[in-house]
């Protein structure tokens, strides 16, 4: 296990500084002045001689790089030119906001998907069984923007009972807090329902065939037994992978959804940035999904590892 | 030989459609490559010059979905935004299958070091989501159909490189595939004539729900600005530019959403279609 587990850390430590190069060569890749890059065009020549000292773009591209990494590693991410603030204390400011909403989406979606995954497993080629599935194929391909735009018609503009923008976190006042959270919550959450609802179908459908089903119910087992103690604790485990692996999209899904209800988190920071060029922040942004995105795989993997002894040989 | 070909073909036809629910999805797909082969048809509005007298007209009979902020027919720009979205989701797709599937076939099966260095690209790749690695591309490439084409084309690569790997992988010490190296074939001819022809059909099932999935990252960069350079119609841009115009007329900024939702879901089960039929293994799996 000590060395599955030195390994897999191993790996995630050079997916992270790949990752790392590709952030750091974004400002060399962006067409024009890497100073200009940096800085914005809106400086002066002083302004400009120290930055081009302070990037220390006089030394070899592979120094600068881990002038730059060092920095990261310490801390230092540089300024934002848009915001005229450190990138640290920027994101500092926003990553709750953005971690708040993408895990409370996480929860409520894993719980209603693994319900109704259940649901249709139990009741295949009935209508329930039907039914819920279209609605969750459908539900996996609404865009997560659009959603936003119909909640916002029908609940703010039309029903008036949300408000149209804004966010309030539950330590300020919760009541504020929970209104406006409803609706970017049920646009981030609408997809992946749809995905974990299909993941824990297909895995019942997997686990009701096998023999030991057939024993447990030939026991005299009731039908519930049989599907909560023996069939749902094996269909759930790719589940488990799944939610793991939607950490990936919280950045992700909170770019659009941020920007339309005028939410200050980490989406809306990392469009602004990509739309205004604003690299330093850009390259912190990505940094920090790939961090956390490859700790949350670690995570799940060492703990298959420990689940399952047959993956630690792969 | 042609009387064979004829009858499997109508065997895989008939297997593909038993499920009603295949038959709406193809539908639904093949109602929105007519719409966009045959938009200037479908029309009498051009998709570009408004009418000034017309501006957020609500939906009535002369726009049947009404007008744009410059006048322009929705339902029209609707039917061009189909045309982006087809357009764009199969090039892309088609660029990223061939860059994904060549790096899967030769990361599997020469091994070592190639294998080493594309893995980790791919695990590099699949460390970020693939909106925001789309967005960075962006940021490099510029905006444009054809930027979007290939951006969209190189973030969807590690799906197929995966797959590919997987399928090599199984394939490639199989005593068929051993005796054509000990009768003397080279790498390529391998490769070329016996390992992919067996992996033609999870690649054709990735691709068709690709497609979809293609099409509805390109509505969101479209919708964050980062997408289609005006005035080109594309959905993803309309959401936007209608969500401003919700309370004049909701129709604009609603319509191109069900669309997009309409065209994704008919490549998906599609998709799910096509694997039902050309790998029985998983069959009934979704």
């Amino acid at each position: 296990m000590g060395r599955y587990m030195f390994k897999r850390i191993g790996q995630a430590v050079v997916v992270l500084l790949l990752v790392s190069i590709f952030a750091y060569l974004l400002t060399y890749m962006i067409p024009g002045d890497p100073v200009y890059a940096m800085l914005g065009g809106d400086i002066t020549q002083e302004q400009y001689d120290i930055a081009y000292e302070a990037m220390h773009l006089d030394q070899p591209i592979v120094l600068r790089y881990f002038h730059w990494l060092m920095n990261f590693v310490t801390g230092n991410w540089g300024d934002s030119y848009r915001y005229s603030q450190p990138v640290a204390a920027l994101l500092g400011a926003r990553l709750p906001v953005t971690m708040y909403l993408g895990i409370w989406s996480i929860i409520i979606s894993t719980i209603i998907g693994i319900i109704l995954g259940v649901l249709c497993g139990t009741h295949r080629g009935k209508l329930l069984d039907s039914i819920l599935i279209t609605c969750a194929n459908f539900g996996a391909v609404m865009p997560a923007f659009w959603l936003a735009v119909l909640g916002m018609y029908i609940f703010a503009l039309k029903l008036g009972i949300l408000p149209t923008h804004g966010f309030v976190l539950p330590t300020e006042n919760l009541a504020e807090s929970v209104r406006t959270t409803v609706l970017p919550l049920i646009a981030l959450s609408v997809g992946s329902i749809g995905g974990t609802t299909r993941q824990m179908r297909s895995g019942m459908l997997d686990v009701i065939r096998q023999d030991y089903i057939r024993t447990a119910r030939s026991k005299g087992l009731t039908e519930r037994a049989v599907t909560w103690k023996h069939a749902f604790r094996n269909a759930v485990l790719p589940v488990v992978t799944l939610t793991g692996m939607s950490f990936r999209n919280i950045v992700a899904g909170a770019i659009s959804i941020e920007q339309i209800f005028a939410i200050g988190g980490m989406g809306s920071l990392m469009i602004n940035s990509i739309l205004s060029k604003d690299v330093a922040v850009v390259q912190a942004c990505i940094m920090l999904t790939a961090i956390v995105v490859t700790i949350s795989n670690l995570v799940v993997d060492i703990a298959y590892g420990v689940i399952d002894p047959r993956i630690r040989v792969e | 030989m042609k009387n064979e070909t004829n009858s499997k073909v109508k065997k895989f036809v008939k297997k593909l459609f038993k499920r009603k629910i295949v038959i709406f999805a193809a539908f639904l797909v093949v109602f929105f490559v007519i719409t966009a082969i045959f938009a200037p048809l479908l029309t009498p509005y051009d998709p570009y010059k408004g009418d000034f007298r017309a501006v957020l007209a609500k939906p009535g009979r002369a726009h049947w979905l009404g007008t744009d902020e410059t006048g322009r027919d929705v339902l029209t720009r609707i039917f061009y935004g189909a045309r982006t979205s087809l357009m764009i989701g199969v090039v892309s797709v088609m660029i990223s299958a061939c860059i994904g599937v060549l790096l899967g076939l030769i990361s599997a099966y020469y091994g070592g070091i190639i294998n080493l260095v594309i893995s980790r690209f791919v695990d590099v790749m699949m460390s970020l989501p693939s909106l925001m690695i789309a967005l960075a591309l962006g940021m490099v490439i510029g905006r444009g159909t054809f930027s979007l084409m290939v951006i969209l084309g190189i973030s969807t690569i590690p799906t197929y490189t995966r797959m590919m790997a997987g399928q090599v992988l199984s394939i490639k010490n199989r005593d068929y595939v051993i005796a054509e190296k000990v009768m003397g074939a080279t790498n390529g001819r391998i490769l070329l004539k016996h390992i992919l022809p067996n992996c033609f059909s999870p690649i054709l099932v990735l691709l068709t729900s690709n497609i979809g999935m293609t099409i509805l990252a390109e509505s969101s960069l479209s919708f964050l600005g980062m997408g289609i350079t005006p005035p080109t119609a594309s959905w993803g841009a309309m959401v936007s530019q209608g969500s401003a115009k919700l309370l004049i007329n909701p129709v604009y900024g609603i319509a191109p959403g069900i669309c997009v939702c309409l065209l994704v879901y008919g490549f998906n089960v599609l998709g799910d279609g096509l694997r039902d039929v050309l790998d029985p293994r998983l069959r009934g799996s979704l």
